[in-house]
């Protein structure tokens, strides 16, 4: 049994509770034991000063891609996973399409196994919907739950057999996962970035929104059908905005995320044919960036999820068309989302920390989200006011796609924790 | 030795005429006329970039422009190498930047590219110390193609300042449209844009180009009229229903003309599509200035070249007669 852990006269900022004031945190056993103003004892306990720092439960992603196996060129459940924890993250969802994909329970043993070994943050693998991601025939559900999927999808790819769809989120009900729809309509696809003035000047064949927004209409409708847990990725479109609203007047079980990219950066980035920038969803307009985070303000959007694709220099270094699409953001989230939302100052930062967080947690029905005494102790230790330049040099990821090469961000991850285990720690500086 | 003029900015490549000032365009159009004289030449040639290497890097097929750049390099006197997709190392997966690297070891001076991916011109342009000219990228620029038709608007009618010049058929995918859109805009005229809906770029009002979705509108308003060559497999993708059917709603026919209000004068790019976007009567008739369009080809590119390889503007017809 290891030492307790004090960390001691931090703010301590957990929305869960609705608190947000100077506090010590007790962690005994991987949990935590208590969160009090000041927390003198137990003698035995290791103290870690965190002064000057805030406190909060470990952030949440319900959307990356640790590419492993067999893009281990890109990333692999090792670097993403430690990559994750320098953003703050003490739990990531990971997408299934790798190669091959994650279709079968052996191949989410292999995940869980692999993010064991590499003791960084927590990884909590998503199953393929169909066999192959193909989108014709159904995964074993029962049997990659059992495996200790959390979730299905063909991310990457919609699941866009309208009757599979149906089927799908009928038959998750009953193993109470979500279906992670990439929402994109098929027969729509085939651009390379936003359709709008600046691709019409580019000369890019463009996306849509309406490609979105066409999927997002015809999922909302089966979530309704079916009673099945709708889960929209990375909503980019004002439309979709207006089907999700409408999903949650009607109380349908009906969630999606939103990037940190897609609350503040737009279609103008691609402009000299910057591939850092090519995404799917693409980057849209202002109008679309504002219709986006209102909704994460409305709580129409539950979540912020970085959709963490990385891709290596090679791959990116290329005719706009042909480079691949995706964007490297789990150690630029906090960072990015603090410009976009906080010192905005549309969100606080408790609010903040409940959309990447809490949120995540409560609507996934995960242990996390909370410093709750009882709860894993899955802590981050930042710093919300400091401002850091992204050097993309200094990621942990092994990829160093980025559109905010430069930009300078507020808010940095000091420490962060994994089951009372101190698993990050930044070098130097605030020591 | 001229000064060149202030005004006149062209860079070290020509990747479009996005961002091109009035006065760039005018001195690539002027020193463009000198040169028209040695095509008519018994013997056209003039060694004006003798010693120069200039590669064309085409990575798409294409018969007039890659023999109009050739014609344009000979006659001034460069050496020039000829590489195609299909037998080289392209076919081999070797990159872009690569190919590019590699024939710069060999000392080039110029690379002419054409490329099926817009953007793929800058992206060499960034990359090489050599000029770049852009030959066609995707669907976004064919600068060249855009100053000859300037030139030829300009030896038709007199001026570009105040015309109204409609381009006719597929914008969408035209980067022949895109380039004539920049560039007559930059130089004073009046640009619309003609063809069904489903072939009309979204947004491109905001570039401040008029719509016409009519052909008699578009022959109502113009003074001249850039025809795009549809091609076939805009049909077989669902985009138009058919050639016949387009044909009669926008094929440019003599019937049509005649009721324009004025002498139109009649552009386009090639090769055409005799019977689907014009008419032969049209093609062939006095309005039509399709041919000189492709000897201004020759003369627009050794200027082009002349200007990138260092030429002062207005110096050309000086730098014809030193070297002869």
């Amino acid at each position: 049994m290891s030492r307790p852990i004090v960390l001691r006269g931090a703010r301590v900022v957990d929305p869960s509770q609705n608190m947000d004031g100077p506090g010590d945190v007790l962690v005994r056993d991987g949990l935590i034991e208590a969160v009090e103003p000041v927390i003198a004892g137990p003698d035995e306990a290791e103290v870690i000063d965190v002064s000057g720092m805030t406190v909060c439960p470990g952030l949440i992603d319900l959307h990356v891609h640790l590419r492993e196996p067999g893009g281990e060129h890109k990333e692999s459940i090792h670097t993403g996973s430690h990559a994750a924890l320098a953003g703050g993250f003490t739990t990531v969802w990971a997408m299934p399409n790798t190669d091959p994909p994650i279709d079968d329970p052996a191949a989410v043993g292999y995940v869980r196994l692999a993010a064991r070994a590499a003791r960084g943050t927590r990884v909590m693998p998503i199953g393929a919907a169909s066999i192959d991601q193909k989108g014709e025939r159904m995964t074993e559900v029962g049997e990659l739950v059992k495996a200790g999927a959390v979730a299905v999808s063909d991310d990457g790819h919609p699941v866009w057999d309208t009757g599979l769809m149906r089927r799908l989120l009928e038959y998750t009900r009953t193993f109470h996962i979500p279906v992670l729809q990439h929402a994109e309509d098929r027969a729509l696809a085939g651009g390379v970035m936003n359709e709008g003035v600046v691709a019409t000047a580019m000369g890019l064949r463009g996306l849509p929104n309406a490609a979105e927004a066409c999927m997002v209409a015809r999922d909302v409708q089966l979530a309704e059908l079916t009673g099945g847990h709708l889960h929209v990725c990375h909503v980019s479109a004002r439309q979709s905005v207006e089907q999700l609203r409408m999903a949650k007047d009607k109380g349908l079980r009906v969630t999606s995320e939103v990037t940190p990219h897609h609350l503040i950066l737009t279609d103008e980035m691609c402009r000299g044919y910057n591939t850092e920038a090519k995404v799917n969803p693409p980057l849209r307009t202002q109008e679309d960036v504002e219709a986006v985070t209102q909704a994460l303000l409305d709580g129409v959007i539950d979540v912020i999820a970085t959709d963490h694709a990385p891709h290596t220099y090679e791959e990116k270094e290329q005719e706009f068309d042909y480079a691949p699409f995706g964007i490297n953001g789990l150690e630029t989230a906090l960072g990015l989302s603090m410009l976009a939302l906080v010192e905005t100052g549309l969100l606080s930062f408790s609010e903040l920390i409940d959309r990447m967080s809490c949120a995540p947690a409560r609507i996934m029905g995960l242990e996390g989200g909370t410093l709750r005494s009882g709860s894993p102790a899955d802590i981050v230790v930042l710093d919300p006011d400091e401002r850091w330049t992204v050097d993309p040099a200094e990621f942990r990821s092994r990829s160093r796609n980025t559109p905010i090469a430069g930009w300078e961000l507020a808010g940095r991850v000091h420490r962060t924790m994994v089951s009372g285990e101190l698993r990050f720690q930044r070098a130097a500086t605030s020591d | 030795m001229n000064q060149p003029r202030p005004e006149f900015d062209l860079g070290k490549d020509l990747v479009g005429l996005e961002g091109l000032s009035c006065e760039t365009i005018t001195a690539i159009l002027d020193t463009a006329e000198p040169f028209k004289e040695i095509s008519e030449r018994a013997i056209k040639k003039v060694p004006v970039l003798r010693g120069k290497t200039i590669v064309n890097l085409f990575y798409e097929p294409s018969t007039r422009t890659r023999i109009s750049f050739e014609f344009a390099e000979k006659r001034l006197g460069a050496d020039t190498v000829n590489i195609s997709s299909s037998g080289s190392s392209v076919v081999k997966g070797e990159t872009l930047v690569d190919t590019a690297r590699n024939l710069e070891a060999m000392r080039i001076d110029m690379v002419v590219i054409r490329h099926s991916s817009s953007g793929a011109a800058s992206f060499l342009a960034d990359r090489i110390p050599s000029n770049v000219i852009n030959g066609g990228d995707g669907q976004h620029e064919h600068p060249t193609q855009a100053l000859l038709d300037m030139l030829t608007l300009r030896d038709r009618l007199g001026r570009i300042d105040g015309l109204k010049v409609c381009i006719v058929g597929d914008i969408l995918h035209s980067r022949v449209a895109r380039s004539n859109i920049f560039g007559l805009q930059a130089m004073g005229a009046e640009v619309a844009v003609c063809g069904p809906r489903s072939l009309i770029p979204y947004g491109i009002e905001e570039m401040g180009v008029q719509t016409f979705y009519h052909i008699e509108e578009a022959i109502e308003w113009s003074d001249a009229l850039n025809i795009l060559r549809l091609q076939l497999e805009r049909m077989k993708t669902g985009f138009i229903p058919s050639l016949r059917e387009y044909n009669r709603v926008y094929g440019v026919t003599r019937a049509r003309l005649e009721r324009a209000p004025r002498d139109i004068a009649i552009l386009h790019p090639g090769p055409m599509n005799r019977g689907v976007e014009i008419d032969s009567a049209v093609a062939d008739g006095p309005q039509s200035v399709i041919l000189p369009q492709v000897t201004n080809g020759v003369a627009v590119r050794m200027a082009v070249l002349y200007l990138l390889a260092g030429g002062a503007p207005g110096g050309a017809e000086a730098a014809k007669q030193e070297s002869a």
